[in-house]
């Protein structure tokens, strides 16, 4: 019964292989002298799946059977020799199978019928490898899906950020001594300029320099500091 | 039980005996003697004399004789190519004869601007001929399209073309009894335009209307 006794689930990664001995078995083993064993097999295969499909032609079913199970092997090889994989050798092995029933009757029996059906499995895998471009790409990886960052967890994200960035900063702000700290606010927050802010706080232009110099040089050690223990 | 037992079952119950189809050759003659068939049947309406006159001419002589070969080659490759297996390389078969047509009508379109007297068409006549070819090719491709079908192209798009080039080249040339003037250009563009038909007719059908095996999805 060729493949019937096998299991039909999974036909990609070599699950034919075995499967396709019993058609050839009794023959090849007293035939096959290890001379060219690989060789002798494939015009063994090829002799009985012609005699299967001249037999089907008639209307023999048993045959008919038999051959469409052991055309199983040959299909999936065709299929992952043009670049199917997984399920989708499946498909192609259903569809040929269909096209070779469709297609019986083109089946001349003077001629090799592995090039006949090889033929019909390239077609069908060409057909599904173009479908599989067609189709959207979906992702089967849970976790890929949860770590996939979409546009508003991107969004939510940067806010958080954000915000903390900004409580950090306020913190060191307000550890500066008074006049630093009066410095960063005015011309740093306040965006005043220099003659506003010496005429506000009644401090000279060059000492508001010296002190945003400081505050810039303190605020950046102590926003360091804090990413280096790990705050960030 | 799997979706794989399931269909083989099922195609199994199916089964029901066939005649393996004749080969490519036998099939080509098939479609053939239909071609010759429709000529004769409008053979009584055609002027014989003129076309004696006309096949005197070598060029027109050469041209129709490339355009009956085309159809043969052109039919046989477009066989070869419906049954699985068989080499593309067929559907060169019909570039030399269709190298002879082409030629030979393009030596005509020459004439007709170079000798003064030559009977150029005009309007009318372009309208006939133009009828003429696409009424004769689009039986003749639907009964090789039907045929064909009884096949199972696996490069329906290249199947297409041949059988596209074959009704267009027996249609010009069951055309040359019938032809009222000499060989022109505006017969080349009408051969393209029977051609172009079927490749669309084919194109509109998903490149199924020859692939039975292909699933509807």
């Amino acid at each position: 019964m060729g493949l019937a006794t096998t299991t039909m689930a999974g036909f990609d990664r070599g699950l034919y292989g075995p499967a396709a001995r019993p058609l050839l078995a009794g023959r090849a083993r007293s035939s096959a002298t290890g001379m060219d064993r690989h060789g002798r097999s494939a015009i063994l295969l090829e002799d009985a799946l012609s005699a299967a499909m001249t037999a089907a032609q008639a209307g023999d079913a048993a045959a008919y059977r038999t051959l469409l199970r052991d055309c199983m092997p040959v299909i999936a090889s065709a299929a992952r020799g043009k670049g199917v994989r997984g399920e989708a050798v499946d498909d192609v092995v259903q569809e040929t199978l269909i096209t070779l029933h469709r297609a019986r009757a083109s089946y001349d029996p003077a001629r090799p019928f592995l090039p006949w059906l090889r033929a019909i499995a390239q077609r069908r895998a060409i057909d599904a490898l173009r479908r599989d471009n067609r189709r959207p790409k979906e992702v089967d990886d849970a976790v890929a899906y949860e770590a996939h960052a979409d546009d508003s967890i991107r969004e939510a994200t940067h806010g958080l950020e954000a915000r903390e960035s900004e409580t950090r900063l306020a913190q060191a702000v307000a550890a500066l001594p008074a006049g630093q700290r009066q410095a960063v606010e005015e011309l740093g927050y306040r965006e005043r300029s220099l003659a506003e802010t010496a005429a506000l706080t009644g401090r000279s232009a060059g000492a508001l320099k010296v002190n945003l110099h400081r505050a810039l040089k303190a605020l950046r050690g102590s926003l360091t500091d804090a990413r280096r223990d790990g705050d960030v | 039980m799997s979706n794989l037992d399931l269909l083989v079952d099922s195609l199994s119950a199916d089964l029901r005996p066939v005649r393996p189809l004749a080969p490519p050759s036998m099939r080509t003659l098939g479609w053939f003697a239909a071609v010759l068939g429709l000529g004769a049947i409008m053979m009584p309406f055609a002027d014989l004399h003129a076309v004696a006159e006309r096949l005197h001419v070598p060029d027109l002589c050469v041209a129709a004789i490339g355009a009956v070969l085309t159809a043969l080659c052109a039919s046989f490759a477009a066989f070869q190519t419906s049954v699985p297996g068989r080499s593309r390389l067929w559907a060169l078969l019909p570039l030399p004869p269709l190298a002879l047509w082409i030629g030979a009508s393009s030596l005509g379109c020459l004439r007709a601007w170079i000798a003064p007297g030559s009977d150029i068409p005009d309007g009318a006549e372009i309208r006939g001929c133009m009828t003429f070819l696409v009424s004769v090719s689009l039986p003749l491709s639907v009964l090789l399209v039907l045929m064909l079908r009884r096949a199972a192209p696996m490069r329906p798009n290249l199947t297409a073309c041949l059988a596209g080039l074959a009704t267009a080249a027996a249609a010009a040339a069951l055309l040359v009894p019938f032809h009222p003037h000499d060989a022109t250009a505006s017969d080349l563009a009408m051969h393209a335009v029977a051609v172009s038909i079927i490749i669309a007719l084919n194109g509109l059908a998903g490149g199924r209307l020859l692939d039975r095996g292909a699933l509807r999805i």
